[in-house]
């Protein structure tokens, strides 16, 4: 049986709102069991969005209007991106809209203005924030665009539903570029993200914060709509990762069945993600902001020897 | 195991080399470098055993065997003995930065592939894809021998290299004959020993393994 | 006679001629010459851009020769599709540029007048119209010098200043030794055109006919590209720019980078694609990857920087970098034979050409706004400029999203078109260009993030946190002309971000022209709301969905956390806690970029200098750090110091020539005379 399309587009973005921070409370959850302390429970982060969201706003006396403007761009920012990456559904009417390289570029609009929000206020803290932001973001770059090149040279697209079909179609193929892509996808979406080795979502009070050291001064509602967006935002870099991928389960016409089928194999994915993500997270220690060069170096090589193997082998 | 899958697998294999190579040009911790060398020497192993099954010439399976025997397990284990021996643990420094070192590294494989075209055009064996990765990993172990400080690294780089000729070697004839590679292991493992006795009395006169205090080797004007 | 896209070009010329005319009688009024002067531009640049659209849509080619110049030479005019759409470029900055100028030549009154720049920005226009109207190498050389001459005057407006007149000079050399460059390229052409006998070939018409044999070919163009490069401010020949584009009036350096550099742009694309016509893809190559670095060093070059003007001008280097990237795409894939890339790559350096128009105009303007207020460019002494500014900022912020290539503004199109190009470069017949080709693609990703964080960085320490001046005076928003300037440049950048398709639809037939290829029909195949280059399922972009939606969800999340009231508490910094923030602590410029400066240090030649001053209580808790950080161009002591060095040296030698007394100067022309007789005997 199928569904209007733009009902799957709506089922999608329900998910994004509500998987988001029920990723990152798994992502907690494994770690504290990996680290031998008791868990908070899976949902913890509702409950620290709904408290934010009850909070009266604390503004900075001279926040201009950027500082107010930037929490509900990054939030808008998520949900557009989640109605175009492929999470349930191949056959998206939104999907059109960006390609990767506009998706890439429409985070590049949040962290834009993110960085801004973050000088806005005049700290010490907020300009240190906004400039490492910035730095990393441009070394990640030519990484993520290297990654893209190798796997669109597989798909012939960077449409994401295209790259999501093509691979999905493939024999499981043990294709060369895709495993370099890959590698280097994931260092890229661990400084994309903000996680260690790279960010600490955790620090709050550290010299080492990047993210955080930009969102210092929000609070109340503002504070509730960026934590939600960075959540969004790891749970739809996961799902880009997933998509480009894996894309197995993911529904490739609007067929309810299908749809509702790639909702418990999304879960399972998700989770098994959150593991490995939690084994990189304790396994890895944070790096010294320079080391970062050499880092995201790593993720330019294994990208570029993606695209280069593709040549040379395939 | 039809030939299709084989040569794909042989690909991914020729892919991960090349990326073994990479890390013994960036990586900065000595035992690290002992891993990811053996490692090399691993994926060398099971891809001249494919090789070997696929093109029929059974007697790649010895030079596996032989592969296994001496890349993998003895030459790490003597290496790592040396620099227990010496206490050389910590990182070593790099004369280029790393991410510049990568870029060469990545114009250097690219140089290989162009090089090694022509060649890719008369061969017919399914392993002709992989000669360009060969002939990169070689450049990349030379690479590491000018790029690094480290007497032992510089061996590595020199192990690198000859890892990389025996997968060209496997990749573009199915291997070079039997008594010829017999010959080259050993010399491998002569040399491993002798670079180990060497080391020990370089370090134990000059108290240091940089191989910039052979400078003061030469002569003075 | 009625009305056609050449009588409206003639009708532009009329109105700048006019203005000349008139000029003598207003100069005692300065107020009425400010408002004739910008009212008559606008006018005259509103006509060439309506010729310019009509001209690319219609297609209609318009040429005449005029019986003027050199007897039996005359001027060759002509109106064809390129020239149609570097017109629209010039004249829609121009006529943006001149609404602002009403505001911003005010400024001057009462303190010098303004008379020379006026007549020279109006001379400085109609050499660039002329420029790209030229249809033989004679009257497109006057029209080059006409442009760059009258430039120079205006770099030097405010004279008294000896930065001023080094950086006026030094751009006078280079402009120079460029146009000697084109001239010799255009030299080959002509001469091979006619066999090296009589003039005719001097016709860019005979240029077009006569194939070159390739080694000739190859040294035309190696000639034009290196003169037109001198004047388009690519790597290394692009010192001057960050000299003399910040220290001319505002208003003048937002014409000099936005469209004056796009004329040698329309050089390289007549010379390459029309003139010549036929070349071999290693061109292309060269193009590129004199587009790569210049795109790369020249955003990191403006990083280091914290005067507004000359980051600006360093970014200008950049955009030039990325326009020549697309052009040298196209070049390779013309080389090949394959039209379809080709358009889409020429169109995306095209666009590019327009969209870095319009947010570098509005840059410069924004720039010029907060001049005009502050009396200040060095952007360490500023801070806090929106709560003063707001207009200013907003637009401002405009053309910072539009130049670090962020939607929905246009700078991102043209960017994401770029890249489209590169990412189907894998279908080139040659091996080697597959795989280096890609390494270029990331090169330009490099740049559009650094010049992301370059803007965050200019945008911040300018107008956000609080001012770091010493000397608090008022600052004021600037007037209503100034502001609507910028508005409509901030207005078009938006508006061709979100309607790509239409543009690239209208400039589908120019690349069609010179590349051979159409792309219109599979760009918007799709339907106006999406780009869809070559096909859909390829790669498209909804820049109007994207918008939108953003600021659909925007808009609701808004009504819906405000449904239920909830205060807004003004409060002190709260900084972690921290009791005593003074604006000091603030990050500067300086600071920003130092990750950036320790990453890609060695491309820098950088000194630093820290001096502590202890106090006598103990070493170890200096009293006071004096900081000093000097950022080179490399290439500056690379290439041109041992050419001043050199010219320095000649000159000494020379030098002792002169005595200072007469009879010696009487005896070196009495030998001169008696050693002409002697052989003209």
């Amino acid at each position: 049986m199928n569904i209007h399309p733009l009902i799957v587009e709506i089922t999608q973005i329900a998910v994004l709102l509500v998987a988001a921070p029920l990723f990152t409370g798994w992502v907690k959850m494994v770690k504290c069991w990996f680290q031998g302390r008791t868990s908070p429970s899976l949902f913890q982060p509702y409950r620290d969005i709904r408290k934010l969201l009850a909070k009266d706003v604390t503004l900075a006396e001279n926040a201009s209007w950027i500082f107010r403007f930037t929490p509900y761009l990054v939030f808008g920012v998520s949900i557009m991106a989640g109605g175009i990456i492929p999470i349930l559904s191949m056959d998206l009417p939104l999907s059109a809209t960006a390609d990767v390289i506009a998706l890439v570029a429409l985070f590049a609009i949040a962290r834009f203005f993110t960085a801004l929000a973050g000088m806005d206020i005049g700290t010490a803290f907020g300009g240190m924030g906004s400039s490492r932001e910035m730095t990393i973001a441009s070394l990640a770059e030519p990484a993520m665009l290297m990654a893209v090149f190798a796997v669109s040279l597989v798909s012939r697209s960077t449409s994401l539903s295209q790259m999501a079909l093509v691979v999905s179609q493939g024999h499981a193929m043990l294709r060369p570029s895709l495993v370099f892509a890959l590698l280097a996808f994931i260092l890229i979406a661990l400084a994309e993200t903000g996680r260690v080795p790279v960010d600490n979502p955790a620090t709050h009070l550290e010299l080492t914060m990047i993210h955080e050291a930009m969102i210092l001064e929000y609070s109340g509602r503002h504070l509730a709509l960026i934590e939600w967006a960075s959540m969004m935002k790891l749970f739809l870099f996961t799902t880009l990762g997933i998509a480009s991928f894996f894309p197995w389960g993911i529904a490739r016409n609007d067929d309810l069945v299908a749809v509702l089928a790639a909702i418990p194999v999304l879960l399972f994915k998700l989770g098994i993600v959150g593991v490995g993500l939690v084994l990189i997270e304790t396994g890895l220690a944070k790096m010294r902001i320079f080391r970062i060069t050499e880092f995201l170096g790593s993720a330019f090589l294994f990208a570029t020897l993606g695209m280069l193997s593709f040549f040379m082998l395939e | 195991m039809d030939t299709h899958i084989a040569s794909q697998i042989n690909s991914l294999l020729a892919a991960l080399i090349l990326l073994t190579a990479f890390g013994l040009v960036v990586q900065r911790r000595m035992n690290a470098l002992l891993h990811l060398f053996a490692w090399q020497g691993f994926l060398l192993a099971v891809s001249t055993a494919i090789v070997g099954y696929v093109g029929g010439a059974h007697d790649l399976y010895i030079s596996s065997i032989l592969t296994l025997s001496m890349k993998v397990v003895l030459l790490p284990y003597i290496l790592h003995k040396l620099i227990v021996k010496l206490k050389i643990h910590k990182e070593v420094e790099t004369v280029v930065n790393i991410p510049t070192t990568m870029l060469m590294g990545i114009i250097l494989v690219i140089f290989s592939y162009h090089l090694t075209a022509p060649i890719r055009e008369l061969s017919t064996l399914v392993t002709r894809s992989t000669l360009a990765v060969a002939l990169a990993t070689v450049m990349l172990g030379f690479l590491m021998m000018i790029t690094r400080k480290h007497a032992v690294t510089q061996i590595i780089g020199f192990l690198a290299m000859e890892n990389g000729l025996l997968f060209a070697a496997t990749s573009a004839t199915y291997g070079m004959p039997l008594v010829v590679e017999l010959g080259v292991a050993l010399d491998l493992l002569i040399a491993a020993f002798i670079f180990g006795m060497f080391f020990f009395h370089i370090s134990t006169t000059f108290d240091s393994l940089d191989v910039d205090q052979m400078a003061r080797l030469k002569e003075e004007d | 006679m009625s009305l056609s896209p050449f009588l409206l070009v003639a009708c532009s010329f009329l109105l700048l001629a006019f203005l000349l005319l008139i000029i003598p009688v207003l100069r005692s009024n300065q107020k009425h010459l400010i408002f004739a002067g910008s009212a008559l531009m606008m006018l005259s640049a509103l006509a060439a851009v309506a010729a310019g659209i009509w001209t690319v849509s219609s297609g209609a080619m318009s040429r005449v020769i005029l019986p003027l110049g050199l007897p039996d030479l005359p001027f060759h005019i002509r109106l064809d599709r390129l020239s149609g759409f570097f017109l629209v470029v010039i004249g829609l900055l121009s006529s943006f540029v001149s609404i602002y100028s009403l505001g911003y030549l005010k400024g001057y009154l009462g303190l010098r007048p303004v008379t020379s720049l006026v007549a020279f920005s109006a001379l400085f226009l109609g050499g660039m119209f002329l420029v790209v109207l030229a249809d033989d190498a004679f009257i497109f050389l006057v029209a080059w010098e006409m442009m760059a001459a009258s430039s120079y005057f205006l770099v030097l407006f405010e004279d008294e200043r000896i930065e001023n007149r080094r950086a006026a000079f030094l751009y006078l050399i280079v402009a120079h030794v460029g146009a000697i460059s084109i001239l010799l390229s255009f030299g080959v052409m002509a001469g091979l055109a006619t066999d090296f006998k009589g003039f005719g070939g001097y016709a860019f018409d005979a240029m077009r006919e006569t194939a070159l044999p390739a080694g000739w070919a190859t040294t035309a163009f190696l000639l034009a590209f290196a003169g037109f490069s001198a004047k388009a401010g690519v790597v290394p020949l692009h010192v001057w720019l960050p000299e003399a584009h910040p220290v001319a009036p505002s208003n003048v350096s937002a014409l000099m980078s936005g469209v004056m550099l796009k004329t040698a742009i329309y050089g390289i694309v007549r010379v390459v694609f029309d003139l010549i016509g036929d070349f071999p893809w290693w061109w292309g190559a060269l193009v590129l990857v004199f587009g790569l670095v210049s795109a790369v060093m020249g955003v990191l070059y403006a990083l280091m920087q914290h005067d507004l003007k000359r980051l600006l001008a360093y970014h200008s280097v950049e955009n030039i970098g990325i326009i020549l990237i697309g052009i040298g795409l196209a070049m390779i894939f013309t080389s090949f034979d394959m039209s379809l890339l080709a358009a889409l790559a020429l169109i995306a350096g095209l666009f590019h050409t327009l969209n870095h128009a319009l947010f570098k105009g509005l840059l410069f303007m924004g720039a010029g706004a907060v001049l005009h207020a502050t009396h200040e460019r060095n952007m360490e002494e500023m801070g806090g400029l929106i709560r003063f500014m707001p207009w200013t900022a907003a637009l401002f912020l405009a053309g910072c999203v539009s130049i670090s290539a962020l939607p929905p503004f246009n700078g991102f199109v043209s960017e994401w078109l770029t890249y489209q190009a590169f990412l189907l470069s894998p279908s080139l017949p040659s091996p080697l260009l597959n795989l280096l080709i890609p390494l270029g693609a990331a090169l330009l990703a490099l740049t559009s993030a650094l010049a992301a964080a370059c803007f965050v960085k200019a945008f911040g320490v300018t107008f956000l946190g609080s001012r770091r001046g010493r000397h608090h005076g008022i600052i004021h928003e600037v007037d209503w002309s100034m502001r609507t300037g910028m508005l409509l440049a901030a207005l078009s950048c938006l508006g061709l971000g979100v309607m790509p398709t239409l543009v690239i639809k209208w400039m589908d037939p120019l690349a069609e022209e010179l590349a051979g290829g159409t792309i219109a029909a599979s760009a918007s195949g799709f339907g106006w709301m999406w780009l869809t280059p070559i096909a859909a399922e390829r790669a498209s972009y909804s820049a109007p969905i994207a918008f939108l939606g953003v600021l659909a969800v925007v808009i609701i999340t808004y009504v819906v956390l405000h449904a239920r009231p909830g205060a807004i508490h003004r409060v002190p910094l709260w900084d972690c806690g921290f009791e005593k923030v003074t604006d000091r602590m603030q990050y500067t410029a300086t600071s920003f970029a130092m990750p950036l400066r320790r990453i890609f240090g060695y491309l820098f030649s950088i000194k630093e200098n820290v001096h502590h001053y202890p106090p006598a209580s103990h070493p170890a808790f200096p009293e006071r750090l004096h900081y000093h950080l000097r950022v080179r161009d490399r290439f500056w002591m690379w290439l041109y110091q041992p050419v001043v060095d050199a010219s320095f040296w000649l000159s000494r030698r020379i030098g002792r020539m002169q005595h200072g007394r007469i009879q010696v100067y009487l005896i070196y022309s009495f030998v001169t005379i008696l050693v002409l007789l002697i052989f003209s005997r």
